[in-house]
């Protein structure tokens, strides 16, 4: 069989905001829709310092587990007022955050979770990373790919709860570096 | 369910590029971990024409008036590695004016802003993965990597494919440019085959007279798996 070559990754430089913001694209659930939650976190890099040009996009499941797209082998189905995706750039302090609903558990196996990319200047490539949830400890536990990591990592990626905002930091490099993953 | 194969290694650049300053404080020093392509990774958003507003495919009219520049017409097809088309999909770019200066308010080179160019525009693809837009071709710019330090003249395209694993962020770059030689984000590349991808090529048949220069730049994602169960999972 041919295989082309991909195309290459190139970063999305210091000036992302002009071509990649949406004015919608924080809401991944409409603002009026039952149940919404915020996330909300800052970025960082090696030296501790705040990312004030980086995108963060999410990409999850519906409350109940499932997605708008025709390789769900349940068959795609949208949820009112849920796109099940998000894009935020970081502001001046590194902050991003959006307005969502909790994903349910899309099998038998994984805990809920949110896909998270990140992109920006000083990275050629995307990098991934995984949002797990503080009220789902026993699922956390049986989570298969939380358990491929160490305890510590494992911990970094499930979000702290403060006064009903889901916080979810991601340090770019350094001690408290983010577990990255490659898909 | 499909999962989607790595691409070859060399094909994308390492994160950890050190020519690039950038990198030396952003990029993850641990391992990356597996995550095996699961429900969530092997689907994803399937933007398209629904994202993009009549006009959005040509960035040479904004605000009441003609961009300065040399005016171009940027095609190509959109394909997976296996050579599928990927249809319907959205392409957002952007891009420095005809002087190199972007519409940024960080942007500090001096070149003049162009009050008719905003520097962004989308399109989706059709059904067999094709795309065209109309832009004015970026100039070159100086930055602060090294010493006298220009990027290559380059168009920033995203693309989400149909997957969380085809997600696509790259730069359009231009036959011939005398600048690849000292730029360190064209070069993070390994592959010199991977570099030639990025290059876009003339097309005369596309170039209209008395009108646009054309250049096509066709766009590979990752592709599927043919057998997902014979092959190992390899963590490029
Ligand atoms: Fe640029």
């Amino acid at each position: 069989m041919t295989e082309f070559g991909a195309t290459p990754s190139q970063t999305v430089g210091p000036f992302l905001s002009i071509g990649l913001v949406w004015a919608d694209g924080a809401q991944v659930a409409a603002a009026d829709t039952m149940g919404g939650i915020e996330i909300a976190g800052q970025v960082f890099d090696g030296a501790g310092e705040v990312v004030p040009d980086a995108l963060i996009e999410i990409w999850q499941a519906d409350p109940d587990g499932r997605f708008p797209h025709p390789d769900d082998p349940r068959g795609a189905v949208t949820y009112p007022g849920f796109r099940s995706f998000g894009r935020c750039a970081t502001d001046a302090t590194g902050h991003f955050s959006f307005h969502t609903l909790k994903p349910g558990r899309v099998d038998d196996e994984q805990a809920p979770h949110v896909d998270v990319t990140v992109l920006a200047r000083g990275l050629l490539k995307h990098l991934v990373t995984r949002l797990y949830f503080p009220d789902e400890t026993a699922a956390n536990v049986a989570d298969p790919v939380l358990a491929t990591l160490a305890e510590d990592e494992r911990a970094r990626l499930v979000a702290v709860d403060i006064d009903g905002t889901l916080h979810f930091d991601i340090h770019l490099q350094g001690e408290r570096e983010t577990p990255f993953f490659t898909v | 369910m499909p999962t989607y194969r790595p691409d070859r290694p060399g094909t994308h650049p390492d994160y950890d590029s050190p020519a690039y300053r950038s990198t030396a404080l952003r990029h993850p020093t641990k391992p990356l971990h597996l995550l095996p392509q699961r429900l969530t990774e092997v689907t994803g958003p399937l933007f398209g024409a629904d994202r993009v507003q009549p006009g959005d495919d040509d960035l040479t009219h904004w605000a009441g008036g003609e961009a300065v520049g040399q005016r171009i017409i940027v095609h190509g097809r959109v394909m997976d590695s296996g050579g599928r088309p990927v249809p319907d999909t959205l392409l957002e770019v952007w891009q420095a004016n005809a002087g190199g200066r972007y519409r940024h308010p960080v942007d500090q080179w001096a070149a003049p802003l162009d009050p008719h160019f905003a520097g962004h525009g989308r399109t989706a693809a059709d059904s067999d993965g094709h795309y065209r837009f109309t832009t004015i071709k970026p100039g070159a710019y100086p930055w602060k990597n090294h010493a006298n330090a220009w990027r290559p003249a380059h168009i920033h395209f995203s693309l989400f494919g149909q997957a969380f694993t085809q997600r696509l962020v790259t730069q359009m770059y231009f036959p011939d440019d005398p600048l690849f030689f000292q730029d360190p984000i064209f070069n993070s590349v390994p592959d010199e085959r991977g570099r030639a991808r990025m290059v876009s090529a003339y097309d005369h048949d596309v170039t209209t007279d008395h009108w646009a220069l054309g250049f096509r730049f066709d766009i590979v994602l990752r592709g599927r798996e043919q057998t997902p169960f014979e092959s190992e999972p390899d963590d490029d």
